[in-house]
């Protein structure tokens, strides 16, 4: 999932008789499955917290086109370049519908981009690790939009109009995404001795942090709690990793490939894949700005973002003699 | 120069600046100036690679030595690439980057325009396909030129330094030798001198429109149509053959 640990900034779950008319009004449409629109009368606290989390699932799609771009001039084939270019180019389009999502709720993209760029602003733990090998484009497209997928449709019923349709559009090209990244698997899990190898290292180091992306359990989470009262989230943490594993682990050994994790087993009366203890220390610190390329991330982002204000300055100069030009000739 | 071989040359020359411009472009995606620009570089980098895979196909065929597209694009050597040396020149800052495309989207336009009426229907095929995303390359190139060149001073004088620092690889793109001669005795491709006064007509045009000046003729840099280019173009081919020379044989 893109945006991980959403605060909400509630200390608990209010009854419907500690709510305002206002806010009770409110909730019974979202209970209603009721589409919340811009202009209506929100929480301020729902406002802020969709701002959180349709910001930082744009950050993840903007920061999510590094380690894939790193790719993109050394793809093997023409073929593969022309996809892949399309599959980063499909990100930088949804990071735009989510910042115009966000947009609808009262901020505007350069404060969200300068939030990303001088680090206040989160982004999904699993950008920060690095993309060593091409088998690493297949394992992100297979593992992780496999997981935001798992995430975002769900969404797309959430209670906020613009992010459900968003999501809608975005759900749409993220299963594509997953199906190129599985078809580059299958290619390298069927090709040399090298490329087999290659991709089951790939598996071997984002399995973890590809568990790690749907954030720890939120089982005690009052901001979960919060946020699935009011339908931006719809299911917890916990149980969408668990559909990721019952879903991936068939995936895997149809490639032939062994998932890294020797407690893995299926447990009948469950009718899951029972999993081992994830490394929620090595989640923390990659989340709290230790991760192999934290900092490399950042600094590309601030970078183009500098290094593109003359230009974007100068289009809005144009733009405005070219408007006053127009002005003056219509007088 | 045998006709066969003649065509084969004029192919890889057309393929190859798709191919390596489409690169060089494919390079922005994830550092432009705006999102939009991550998505406006990135279609035009795509559909230069779609016209790559047609040129390059067409040019295997004609060889006859079992050759497709991908083999011609990641086997061949430097001193094999037939690019003009303007499209592999780096990209710089926005406004160099702006100014190759206007330069090679003017010139492209106008060639691909000349050959929608080739005699080889196959050459005619691609060129009418290739003109549609091309009129939309050079008039988002053309106005980016205008927008910088009348946005700010700092846009200006960037944009001025831009046109100037590569003005001299334009020469090339009109320069013709044995294969376009052949190409224009058999009614393949037209005669390249022609096209110099249509260009820069559109470069005035628009240079007077950017408030900016256009460069005096002069010194035109040469070679890349025969195999001899810049520096640059090895580190391109280090890049984008890489995993075809690390792991001869393997299928992707």
């Amino acid at each position: 999932m893109y945006a991980q640990m959403v605060k909400t900034g509630v200390d608990h779950i209010q009854s419907k008789e500690e709510m305002s008319p206002e806010e009770r009004a409110f909730q019974e449409r979202v209970d209603a499955d009721i589409k919340i629109e811009p202009k209506e009368w929100m929480p301020e606290a729902y406002r802020k917290t969709l701002v959180r989390q349709i910001s930082q699932h744009a950050h993840s799609e903007i920061i999510g086109m590094q380690p894939e771009g790193n790719w993109i001039t050394r793809a093997p084939t023409l073929e593969r370049k022309a996809i892949l270019l399309a599959k980063v180019q499909d990100e930088a389009g949804h990071g735009l519908y989510l910042y115009c999502a966000a947009e609808t709720l009262g901020v505007t993209r350069d404060e969200l981009m300068e939030q990303l760029n001088s680090g206040k602003a989160k982004y999904s733990s699993i950008f920060n690790y690095p993309t060593l090998t091409w088998a690493d484009i297949g394992a992100i497209g297979w593992l992780v939009d496999g997981a935001a997928i798992m995430n975002q449709v769900p969404l797309q019923r959430c209670s906020y109009g613009p992010y459900s349709r968003a999501m809608i559009r975005i759900c749409k090209e993220e299963s594509f995404h997953q199906r190129q990244g599985y078809d580059i698997m299958m290619k390298l899990a069927s090709g040399t001795p090298e490329q087999k190898q290659m991709a089951q290292d790939a598996l071997n180091r984002w399995w973890w942090p590809s568990l790690m992306m749907f954030g720890p359990s939120d089982a005690d989470s009052v901001h979960s709690a919060q946020s699935m009262r009011w339908k931006i989230k719809i299911n917890s943490n916990d149980e969408l990793r668990q559909k990721f594993v019952d879903q991936t682990v068939p995936q895997a050994e149809y490639l032939g490939l062994t998932v890294p994790d020797p407690d893995l087993t299926w447990n009948a009366e469950r009718g899951h894949y029972d999993f081992g203890k994830i490394d929620w220390d090595e989640f923390y610190q990659v989340i709290n700005g230790n991760g192999p390329c934290n900092r490399q991330r950042l600094r590309t982002r601030v970078k183009a973002y500098e290094e593109g204000r003359w230009v974007r300055d100068a289009a809005d100069a144009y733009a405005a003699k070219k408007a006053a030009r127009a002005k003056a000739q219509a007088a | 120069m045998a006709e066969q071989e003649a065509l084969f040359e004029y192919l890889l020359r057309l393929g190859d600046n798709a191919l390596i411009l489409g690169h060089r472009l494919s390079e922005w995606c994830g550092h432009a100036p705006a999102l939009e620009e991550d998505l406006a570089l990135s279609n035009v980098a795509l559909d230069l690679i779609g016209q790559t895979q047609l040129w390059l196909n067409l040019a295997g065929e004609v060889e006859g030595k079992g050759r497709d597209a991908n083999n011609l694009a990641y086997l061949r050597d430097a001193r094999d690439f037939r690019n003009v040396l303007l499209v592999e020149q780096p990209n710089g800052d926005f406004a160099v980057t702006m100014a190759r495309q206007f330069y090679f989207d003017a010139w492209h336009y106008l060639l691909l325009r000349e050959l929608m009426n080739s005699t080889d229907g196959r050459v005619a095929e691609i060129a009418a396909k290739g003109l549609k995303e091309v009129t939309y390359h050079l008039e988002r190139s053309r106005e980016w030129v205008v927008r910088l060149g009348d946005g700010t001073e700092e846009s200006h004088e960037r944009m001025q330094a831009a046109l100037d620092d590569l003005w001299m690889f334009t020469g090339e793109l009109f320069e013709a030798d044995e294969v376009d001669q052949e190409m224009v005795r058999r009614g393949v491709g037209p005669d390249l001198g022609a096209l110099r006064e249509p260009w820069l007509g559109l470069m005035r045009a628009t240079a007077e429109e950017a408030t900016l000046t256009l460069p005096q003729p002069g010194w035109a840099q040469r070679g890349g149509k025969r195999g001899i280019h810049s520096e640059h173009l090895g580190y391109i081919l280090a890049d984008l053959q890489f995993l075809q020379r690390a792991y001869p044989n393997a299928t992707w």
